[in-house]
């Protein structure tokens, strides 16, 4: 399986880690809304296709990346940095020059 | 139905084999039952088997979507053991064992339960130690457990690498006698029998497509043959249960579907009367009777209900193999596949009553169904018969998450990959 990272291109799922269900929502630090901390830790959406699901390229550029996989064919229809926008990538790549 | 016997073996011998019985019925569905169960695998099969047979409850269906046993019950790698830390996980596991030892003569089918004992190789004095801790504690719940030295492992599996230049050194290990593995087929095919013969109808090719409801109520469910009504409703759809429950609307759940792979060598000579487990990374391997090497590692790591696993894990399942058996390097591959593991938090199952009314819940087998089989049936026929789990699932809820009761055994949290 290749997986597109959006700052290094595709590269080998080997040289991803999991972390899974990308639709869960953390709730704020001081929340006390224990059904929401609940959802949070143990909820998982668990589709049989398109799945939203979080990656890092953890053996790269690390960057945490969105991807929505299909479970049943392994069919990636679209990758993203996963807190939006090409922040992360931009910071990068003004860090390496400096 | 005939009985299977030394004598009828012998009159079917002499008479061409020509006169065999199928070992069920292949009967159309009725238009309602007393129990529906979802799940033509080991755990549905079992749990009608017990419905029938303790309870007196034989108006049941077991719905299986393709053919029977084509599922995780023939997915599997046949390991049965009951090495477990935690007292709840013990003791249901240590009740399965028991009835494992004696299913083929309950069921009047050979299931070819061999207690070939199953080994967990320790690396680390801090893994030893904890090996010690758990046989300990498993021995305190009355269960077989013994720590061996290496002059131990050498002798009863000379194969493995036990020099001080193996990759990982082995320093000891624990070993229960009492574990051993069983024909993954047979256990389907005799349950299926035991069930059939007893009067639960076992409808093959009948997919689930819809739940029928009476308010929040499952009253029955629809299939691609037709609507079947019941008062209760059971799942047991292991790897498929997040797919299932979407069609009863509820979409989260505290589980992921992965997929395990296993793997089978060439037939060899005997090299190995035990199933070992590598401490070091996730490997185990047994020798079936015809010979075949069998063994796995761990998840492909993400969620999947593809029936079929990805290069990556061969890698590693092959390199951790010859960390421990440097011989078998030139051991061909015959086969592989993959089983889908529904992975839920804690790495313990769930055997309830609801979520919804009206439907009962058997899921979360993680990589360990197959040894549960036995007692997974058992509890979940006992809960779906009264209403109520049985003492031994009683821990086995689906609200554990959630009121911080969660069954760790490895003690890792919250994840359903490390389990």
């Amino acid at each position: 399986m290749l997986i597109t990272c959006p700052y290094c291109g595709p590269r080998d799922v080997i040289e991803f880690a999991y972390q899974g269900d990308g639709n869960r929502e953390r709730p704020q630090p001081a929340s006390q809304d224990l059904d929401a901390w609940n959802a949070y830790v143990y909820d998982r959406l668990n589709p049989a296709g398109d799945h939203n699901e979080i990656w890092q390229h953890a053996g790269g550029c690390r960057a945490h990346i969105r991807v929505v996989r299909n479970t049943l064919t392994h069919e990636i229809s679209s990758t993203a940095f996963a807190h939006g926008g090409h922040r992360s990538a931009t910071r990068h790549k003004t860090e390496a020059k400096s | 139905m005939a009985e299977y016997s030394a004598f009828s073996l012998l009159k079917n011998a002499l008479s061409g084999n020509k006169d065999w019985k199928p070992a069920w019925r292949k009967p159309d569905p009725k238009a309602s039952y007393d129990v529906i169960v979802i799940g033509g695998g080991g755990h549905g099969l079992s749990t009608a088997y017990y419905l029938a047979k303790e309870h007196g409850i034989t108006n049941v269906a077991v719905l299986e979507k393709g053919w029977l046993g084509s599922g995780n019950v023939g997915r599997n790698t046949t390991a049965v053991r009951s090495n477990y830390l935690l007292p709840s996980n013990t003791r249901f596991y240590e009740h399965s064992m028991k009835l494992w030892e004696n299913l083929s003569h309950d069921l009047n089918y050979n299931v070819m339960f061999s207690q070939r004992g199953c080994l967990n190789l320790a690396h680390t004095p801090a893994q030893f130690d904890d090996y010690a801790r758990r046989g300990n504690a498993m021995r305190h719940l009355g269960v077989d457990a013994e720590l061996m030295t290496v002059d131990q492992i050498k002798r009863l599996v000379p194969a493995l690498d036990v020099s001080g230049s193996a990759r990982f050194p082995v320093i000891g290990g624990l070993m229960q006698r009492r574990a051993g593995s069983a024909r993954h087929d047979a256990v389907a095919w005799g349950y299926a029998r035991g069930a059939d013969r007893r009067g639960v109808d076992i409808i093959e090719n009948c997919e689930v497509t819809g739940f029928l409801r009476d308010g929040d109520r499952i009253t029955g469910v629809s299939t691609t043959r037709g609507e079947i009504r019941a008062r209760k409703v059971a799942l047991a759809v292991a790897g498929s249960t997040g797919r299932v429950m979407q069609l009863a609307g509820i979409d989260k759940m505290p589980i992921e579907s992965h997929v395990l792979q296993a793997f089978v060598s060439e037939s060899l000579k005997p090299i190995i009367d035990t199933i070992l487990t590598f401490g070091m990374g996730h490997f185990y391997i047994s020798q079936s009777d015809k010979g075949g090497l069998v063994y796995g590692g761990d998840l492909d790591g993400y969620n999947s209900y593809a029936q079929r696993g990805s290069l990556p894990i061969v890698d590693e399942v092959m390199s951790e193999m010859l960390a421990l058996f440097p011989g078998l390097a030139r051991v061909r591959m015959l086969r592989s596949w993959g089983g889908l593991c529904d992975m839920t938090m804690d790495g313990s199952p769930i055997i309830t009553t609801g979520p919804l009314p009206g439907m009962y819940l058997n899921c979360g087998w993680c990589y360990g169904g197959f040894k549960a089989t036995p007692a997974s049936g058992f509890c979940f026929a006992w809960t779906i018969a009264k209403g109520e789990p049985h003492e031994l699932n009683a821990p086995f809820t689906l609200d554990r998450f959630y009121r911080g009761l969660f069954i760790d055994d490895k003690g890792q949290g919250a994840t359903p990959r490390l389990h």
